[in-house]
């Protein structure tokens, strides 16, 4: 009796743990690698502060693009929506509380998602590109018309965001705002791996293996695409809304369809649909980005194509996927 | 009166530049189904070579253009060859990111060559002043991009309809493998129709020049245009092309004098409606 409970017991755990040690370790990962770039680069908080929140802008594009299919080359929208969001609420109606201004960023976020998805999902191939392309110019257009509210050109300055908790002030170093991002990061990679692997998730997979199918199967292609363009703009709005809480102002620029060409440029570096991945790639283009540009803005853009092209031609499922085929096949030759 | 006239003027020769430069990359991405965003880049390496035909070597403009034309599409063999048939038929995820990488170093090699400053194409004498048409009179190269851009759906029209090469062109767009397996060399008529593409491009960037001026960040600006004038039309249809040029001309000129402070946004929200509304196109055919 002993036994049977015994071996009945073991099997989920046998298979469960799997999944959660597996999770748990990649947090870790995160969580060291974030500690170990606080200590190598203490004075160069900022620019990882930025990686960092444009990280979840490119976590937010895997969403779409590695887990539903969907090319979008207008994501840059939903950051902006959250940026904007939380720095209008923060100078114009005085919500100063770090927290809530996450908060107000991923509601600007999902709404922008809302908005955004509802149209981008109208079209396929070329036209769902070219409506994703629009979508982003008209959010930079009318936020460059609503001086009032967004500055214009002149960006949104102003933001002062309160202590953490009323007790970590941001300190002129930006810890503060390191930590606070990463914790953010953390948070966000567990949410969102846990989304990822619901039913739902799986569901979103389906629809990008064969969207025909899952039609047939009873469920709602384009209502499922639509829920997780909300949670992706969420996402996409709590990376906007850590920028402007880390950076105190918000410009044009994060609405703008270059950063949308970077973000997706970052995702496929890294490989699409795995977290990790949006990860790694966000990391070694940006640290890349600010090493190459240093020296000449204009050879960094040579190298960046060049390098595109060489992942598109030899490694088309990113670092961390060729990473993954690497590890598969000495594993396998081990056997 | 006068000043519907001249934004009419304006709206159809910036139109007809946009038409000469997209027609081409309407055509490859009917023919080829690449979504090619480096087109504008190869437009700007004509209006490079251009630039550096008649100021450093002191050609005429006439002669410039056909160097410019032909430089183009001989610097584009060699990328259609190991880059591009790489990506055909592939999903177009790949294929953007492909053609970004092609258009981030093409702007990265023209600002090393050619420095970040404007390139200008001195006209001849002939295109440099107004022209008279009794009661009003125009900047002669709008008039010479506008009769440029007549002659190209012209000509374009006559080769896809008149002769063999047309036909069989026709014959791999509406089906590839039906058309090799009857005997159409199709990489022969991907490979001639990309470089006719090319040089359209390359055209379309010198006599352009006026409007949308040669510099670095050329291929960037304007990929989005081009882009969006191929969907909006139809990939692979030439009156769709002209028709979608003529409207966003108009909706982007127009936009442009009577509210300038709203900037893209009328060209957007229309892009939007018409795709919204056509997927496929105005005049595009559906599979």
């Amino acid at each position: 009796m002993a036994a049977i409970e015994n071996t009945s017991a073991a099997k989920p755990a046998a298979t469960r743990p799997n999944w959660l040690v597996r999770d748990l370790v990649g947090l870790a990962v995160i969580l060291a690698v974030a500690a170990i770039g606080y200590f190598l680069f203490p004075n160069n908080l900022a620019l990882l502060t930025r990686i960092l929140g444009v990280a979840l802008l490119v976590l937010s594009i895997d969403l779409v693009t590695g887990f539903c299919g969907v090319a979008t080359l207008g994501h840059a929208a939903l950051f902006g929506a959250g940026a904007y969001a939380s720095g209008i609420a923060a100078v114009h109606f005085g919500i100063t509380d770090p927290l809530l201004m996450v908060v107000v960023g991923a509601i600007g976020g999902a709404l922008a998602g809302i908005v955004s998805g509802a149209v981008i999902l109208r079209g396929h191939g070329l036209a769902q590109l070219v409506l994703s392309i629009a979508v982003v110019h008209l959010f930079h257009e009318a936020a460059n018309k609503a001086s009032a509210y967004t500055g214009g050109s002149d960006g949104l300055s102003g933001i002062s965001p309160d202590p953490i908790f009323g007790m970590f002030a941001f300190d002129l170093w930006g810890r503060t705002a390191y930590g606070f991002a990463v914790a953010l990061v953390a948070i966000a990679f567990v949410v969102l791996r846990l989304i990822t692997r619901s039913p739902f998730g799986m569901l979103c997979r389906g629809i990008k293996e064969d969207p025909i199918r899952i039609r047939a199967m009873g469920a709602s292609v384009q209502g499922t695409l639509l829920k997780m363009y909300v949670i992706s703009g969420a996402v996409a709005g709590v990376g906007g809304a850590l920028n402007a809480i880390s950076t105190q102002v918000v410009g044009l620029d994060s609405l703008s369809f270059t950063l949308s060409a970077e973000a997706l440029v970052m995702l496929v570096l890294g490989g699409t649909g795995s977290l990790y991945g949006a990860l790694i790639g966000t990391v070694s283009f940006m640290w890349f980005e600010d090493f190459v540009s240093a020296a000449n803005p204009f050879h960094w853009l040579t190298i960046v194509g060049a390098l595109l092209i060489a992942v598109v031609l030899f490694a088309p499922r990113g670092l961390y996927g060729s990473a993954q085929t690497l590890l598969d096949r000495f594993r396998g030759d081990g056997k | 009166m006068q000043t519907v006239f001249s934004v009419g003027i304006d709206a159809l020769a910036y139109g007809m530049v946009l038409f000469v430069i997209s027609i081409g990359l309407s055509v490859t991405m009917g023919l080829m189904r690449v979504v090619n965003l480096a087109h504008g880049a190869f437009a700007m390496i004509g209006g490079y070579i251009a630039s550096y035909a008649t100021q450093t070597l002191g050609f005429g403009y006439g002669v410039a253009i056909l160097v410019a034309v032909v430089g183009t599409i001989i610097i584009a063999i060699p990328v259609e060859r190991f880059l591009y048939r790489r990506i055909y038929g592939a999903p177009e995820l790949t294929q953007v990111l492909m053609t970004i990488g092609i258009t981030f170093c093409v702007i990265g090699i023209a600002n090393y060559v050619f420095g970040p400053t404007l390139k200008t194409i001195p006209l001849p004498e002939a295109l440099r002043g107004p022209v008279d048409l009794g009661f009003r009179s125009i900047a002669a190269h709008k008039l010479f991009a506008i009769a440029c851009g007549v002659a190209v759906a012209g000509a374009l029209w006559f080769l896809i309809e008149k002769t063999s090469f047309g036909v069989k062109l026709r014959a791999s767009v509406d089906n590839a493998a039906m058309a090799a397996s009857l005997g159409v060399r199709t990489k022969i008529v991907y490979a001639v129709s990309f470089a006719v593409a090319v040089g359209l491009a390359a055209f379309g960037g010198i006599v352009g020049a006026e409007l949308l001026p040669i510099e670095p960040y050329y291929a960037l600006r304007y990929m989005v245009t081009f882009l969006v004038v191929v969907s909006v039309g139809g990939a692979g249809s030439i009156p769709g092309a002209l028709l979608a040029c003529l409207l966003l001309g108009a909706i982007d000129t127009s936009g442009r004098y009577l509210l300038p402070e709203y900037g893209e946004f009328f060209f957007y929200l229309a892009v939007i409606a018409i795709v919204c509304v056509f997927p496929r196109g105005l005049l595009g055919r559906s599979k």
